[in-house]
């Protein structure tokens, strides 16, 4: 008993890890810079990953990274170093050794199966590609959803640009109006949401800014992305930010359910 | 009808004998309710200090008794930080009498007989209300009363609680 209680568990931590933007109650996931804006020649930023209540407090689980991606300004993949795993943060540094704007996001996608065997209600987690083959035949309620994920965050060394900023058309991206590199206390700033490339209408959007601890109120804020999903901040004070949106669509004829998230920080200066 | 006679005199008897053995303090709490994606119930601390912000004694916390796969209900008990600084992490949860789980948004009250606060000195208090809540605020109300006389007094919150009152009725 205690054996298949321990076992749900860690399946059950497993699953979370990949799964975590999947759940309502689930943790926030961020990827929070040691820095946004850099200048020299070269110049180095630590990154910490995690999932918590508290945007940017680790303390309850580290972010798996195996779907990292840093996109370097001129449009090449760079590699982190110094990747550790702790207990409540996964940690990282960056060389930036190009001028301009790097996005640094962990994406992950998947098909998420839920189904019956024999009245047992089973769970599998997956590519698509390898769905076929791990579901049982003799299956029933077999609901299946496809998920993806963006957990990310951007630092500048010199001047903003935009090219590693260029949507992938899968899952939900922020395009920039306003450079997400480029945001100051009292300005308002302009954001456009996307999913699979088109526009992620009416969408709600919480920002929530880190240092709860030091604070009795949240002061979350919550915005709805327009038809062409853009939505517009005007940021209260300095910062670092978290900015999520989900979004699921239900099975539709041949199509699955599909859900989508995004998590990106960004940094507000004074 | 003999039975009933019993019953009825019973009942009187404890109508009776309600004002020596009933509360001798009351504290009500009112939990807001409020709306939002993921709304937990607040942990919720009330303990009596001095006018000088020394904590005498704790009445009540209310916090999550069990272990859920995200921790042990006691993990979270330092979020309500002045009770947890003034008294809170001297303690050790449960306690009999003080500690129980988390209230629905609605009316609560904590009540004591005056036998088990026989040792508080007649004089000026502060009852202070402190609530806390996952991925929600924080807040404290202050309710300065007197032990030692019959009394009233009240204050209300304006985020995490709403009207406070402490009533002595001895």
């Amino acid at each position: 008993m205690k054996k298949s209680i321990a076992r749900t568990l860690a399946i059950g931590a497993a699953l979370a890890a990949l799964a975590a933007p999947l759940t309502a109650q689930a943790h926030r996931a961020w990827l929070a810079p040691t820095a946004t804006v850099l200048s020299g020649s070269d110049a180095w930023v630590g990154f910490d990953a995690g999932m918590s209540n508290g945007v940017f407090i680790p303390d309850h689980a580290a972010m798996n990274l195996a779907g990292l991606v840093i996109t370097a300004p001129d449009g090449s993949t760079a590699a982190p170093e110094n990747m550790m795993r702790a207990r409540y943060r996964s940690s990282f540094d960056l060389h930036l050794t190009q001028a301009g704007t790097w996005r640094v996001a962990n994406v992950m996608s998947g098909v998420v199966v839920s189904y019956k065997e024999n009245g047992e209600q089973k769970r599998w987690r997956g590519t698509e590609a390898e769905m076929a083959a791990a579901i049982p035949a003799g299956a029933t309620d077999v609901s299946a959803t496809r998920s993806d994920s963006r957990i990310e965050t951007f630092v500048t060394l010199g001047a903003p640009s935009t090219t590693a900023l260029a949507p992938t058309g899968k899952g939900i991206e922020l395009v920039p109006v306003t450079h997400p590199n480029d945001l100051v206390a009292g300005e308002a700033a302009t954001f456009k949401l996307v999913r699979d490339g088109q526009p992620a209408a009416d969408l709600d959007v919480t920002i929530a800014r880190g240092g709860t601890r030091y604070r009795d109120n949240p002061e979350e804020m919550t915005v709805k992305t327009g038809a062409d999903g853009s939505f517009t901040v005007t940021w209260p004070e300095a910062g670092m930010y978290w900015m999520n949106a989900s979004v699921r669509t239900p099975a539709e004829g041949t199509q699955m359910a599909a859900s989508a998230q995004y998590n990106g920080v960004v940094e507000v200066l004074p | 009808m003999r039975k009933l006679t019993l019953a009825l005199s019973a009942t009187a008897a404890a109508a009776v004998a309600g004002p020596a053995l009933a509360a001798d303090l009351t504290v009500s709490v009112e939990i807001p309710r409020l709306s939002g994606a993921s709304y937990h119930r607040p942990y919720v601390a009330v303990w009596i200090e001095r006018p000088d912000n020394i904590a005498v004694r704790t009445l009540a916390v209310w916090y999550q008794q069990t272990a859920n796969n995200e921790g042990d209900g006691k993990d979270w008990l330092k979020d309500m930080r002045t009770w947890w600084r003034r008294g809170g992490r001297a303690m050790t949860m449960p306690a009999d009498g003080i500690s129980s789980a988390t209230k629905a948004p609605g009316r609560h009250t904590v009540s004591l007989p005056g036998a088990r606060l026989r040792d508080l000195p007649a004089g000026q208090y502060v009852m202070v209300v402190e609530a806390a809540r996952e991925l929600g605020g924080r807040e404290v109300v202050r309710v300065p009363f007197r032990w030692g006389g019959a009394n009233t007094a009240r204050a209300t919150g304006s985020t995490e609680l709403g009207a406070v009152s402490v009533t002595v009725t001895r």
